[in-house]
């Protein structure tokens, strides 16, 4: 019981400001609207993409939001670690895996309310709603962010008090695995190397089975894969986080 | 209240360890208010550190607040108060915001948390500002913040960590009024970190001086310098021929010792200055020896360092 009053305590905690300024949400999403609004209409209007280019192209607007949401997510705590917030938190009696899980919970609630918007904006541009689909879509999408914001923790945990090793791995890291992950263009029409570097990205995973979903598949190979990869990515983030917490700061 | 054995902590840093603290044995009895003192680096922020579990000790043991450091980590957080060296309000939330949370992670009700909040932004004078950010304060605000946010669960045990470290000489003492004041208000033990002499030695009653992880030395202020340090007799001496004739006079004073002379002036350490210093003066007078100035001055907490280490805690800190 006191973990689940913990963990409501830290989400309202890292919420409130989101909360108070809604308008940061819509700043955030400045990017992936610009995406659908300026560069889906090239996909729509070509045959670039294997099937209907809305369901081809939101997935992966999708992903680009869980990279650049969560994986990001690590700079607030970062930012709480060189301040001194969070130390002072880690001497209350507040459990330490809810002040993981609460932060985590705060990006899931972010991104489920900005996918929730992109898919809703993206209805009118002529993405088909098929509803059993997106909702186990955006289930993986969660799971995958889940992850992605906890390994963001560790790593900003590991970086502080300096920072410096937190911008470093995560600007190098995250062009790579969102442009060898095919979210904006297909893998399939890219050079040999190319699509072996994309098949040892977890990340093209993810993007398959959110495609294969939002066409309206499910007992197909790459939605089992990609709710492989986002089960891995959110079990190891989260062991991680949590022996990291353990290991005191 | 506090009771440490071999207390060690040990870091490895590339392929070489550092000992940061070794073997600290420690016992802080409920309602003293004690000092930690040490240069940078001496291992006193490591040692709090291990007692509020934010770091796990590499060996040894404590019990802080009636329970073990390691085994009971939650019932020792639940029942301190920790101020640490850097702001404990997170820069994007309210103050009131972070108050209420660190009560509710305290345990509390919302509606009481609320009320703990406000009580305590009053008595830290900053009533009215639990919508503001903390951006928005002063340094000596965002201070009074921070016992604020260190008081929310009414600890006995108050742990403080350089609390006046960065602040100008007004804010300082108006924290130190703050601090004293909780402290005959609510009678807590204070366990605080420092490496201001002035602050050690004017308002703590107990100092133990860290220095290189080991503790070196425990007291009161006034024990200290008058067992370690002594007082410092200076004369200078109308002729600096007359020196070696006053150094051997000198001699004869009770407890004299360092006796060391710079051209005319001379200066020893005395085991009591207000006995030793009429009786010189009355020595050299006898002897023809003419004096132009003489005084005596207390030892500061800074000689006691000298006497135990050979070095000052302003060199370390420089």
């Amino acid at each position: 019981m006191a973990f689940f009053r913990d963990t409501a305590t830290i989400f309202s905690r890292e919420f409130a400001p989101v909360w108070r300024d809604p308008l940061s949400l819509a700043f955030s999403m400045a990017q992936p609207l610009l995406f659908l609004y300026l560069f889906g209409p090239l996909l729509a209007e070509g045959t670039a993409t294997p099937g209907p280019a809305w369901q081809w192209f939101v997935p992966g607007i999708l992903i680009m939001m869980c990279l650049s949401g969560p994986l990001m997510s690590g700079y607030f705590l970062l930012i709480d670690l060189i301040g001194g917030s969070m130390e002072r938190l880690l001497v209350t009696p507040v459990s330490r895996t809810a002040l993981l899980i609460g932060r985590t919970l705060k990006e899931f609630v972010v991104l489920l309310a900005q996918a929730v918007l992109i898919i809703g904006l993206a209805i009118p541009l002529g993405l088909e709603l098929h509803a059993p689909g997106v909702l186990t879509g955006l289930t993986l999408l969660v799971v995958f962010g889940i992850g992605l914001g906890a390994l963001s923790f560790v790593l900003a945990m590991i970086s502080a008090p300096g920072g410096e090793l937190f911008y470093g791995i995560t600007q190098i890291v995250m062009f790579p695995l969102l442009l060898l992950s095919g979210v904006l263009l297909p893998i399939e029409n890219g050079p040999g190397w190319l699509q072996t570097a994309a098949s040892i990205n977890p990340v093209t995973y993810i993007v398959e089975a959110e495609r294969a979903l939002f066409t309206g598949g499910f007992m197909e190979t790459p939605v089992l894969y990609g709710a492989l990869a986002a089960l891995v990515t959110a079990a190891l983030g989260l062991y991680l986080g949590r022996r990291r917490m353990a290991q005191g700061l | 209240m506090i009771h440490a054995r071999g207390l060690t902590k040990t870091y490895k840093l590339k392929k070489t360890t550092v000992d940061a603290v070794r073997g600290v044995d420690l016992d802080v009895e409920p309602g003293q208010l004690v000092a930690f003192l040490g240069p940078n680096g001496a291992g006193k922020s490591t040692c709090l550190r291990m007692l509020t579990g934010l770091l796990p000790p590499t060996s040894g043991t404590a019990r802080v607040a009636g329970h073990d450091i390691t085994t009971e980590q939650t019932a020792v957080r639940s029942r301190i108060g920790y101020i640490g060296q850097k702001n404990g309000a997170g820069e994007t939330f309210r103050i009131g915001d972070e108050l209420v949370t660190q009560g509710r992670c305290h345990g509390m009700p919302r509606r009481e948390a609320k009320a703990r909040a406000e009580e305590l932004l009053t008595v830290v004078g900053l009533d009215g500002l639990f919508a503001r950010k903390p951006s928005t304060l002063s340094g000596g605000q965002r201070r009074r913040l921070d016992i604020a946010l260190g008081l929310m669960n009414r600890p006995p045990l108050l742990f403080l960590d350089e609390p006046s470290t960065g602040l100008d000489p007004a804010s300082r003492a108006d924290i130190w009024s703050h601090i004293l004041q909780l402290r005959a208000d609510h009678g807590m033990t204070l366990f605080l970190t420092t490496h201001y002499l002035d602050e050690a030695d004017a308002m703590a009653e107990r100092v133990i001086v860290i220095d290189q992880g080991r503790i070196i030395a425990d007291g009161t202020a006034r024990q200290l310098k008058s067992d370690l340090a002594g007082d410092r007799l200076t004369v200078t001496l109308h002729d600096a021929a007359d020196i070696p004739r006053a150094a051997e006079l000198a001699g004869g004073l009770p407890g004299a010792a360092d006796i060391t002379s710079d051209g005319p002036r001379l200066t020893l350490r005395v085991a009591a200055a207000d006995r030793a210093l009429p009786e010189y003066v009355r020595v050299l007078d006898a002897a023809g020896l003419k004096l132009d100035t003489a005084e005596s001055s207390r030892p500061t907490l800074d000689d006691v360092f000298l006497a135990l280490t050979g070095r000052t805690i302003r060199e370390e800190d420089a």
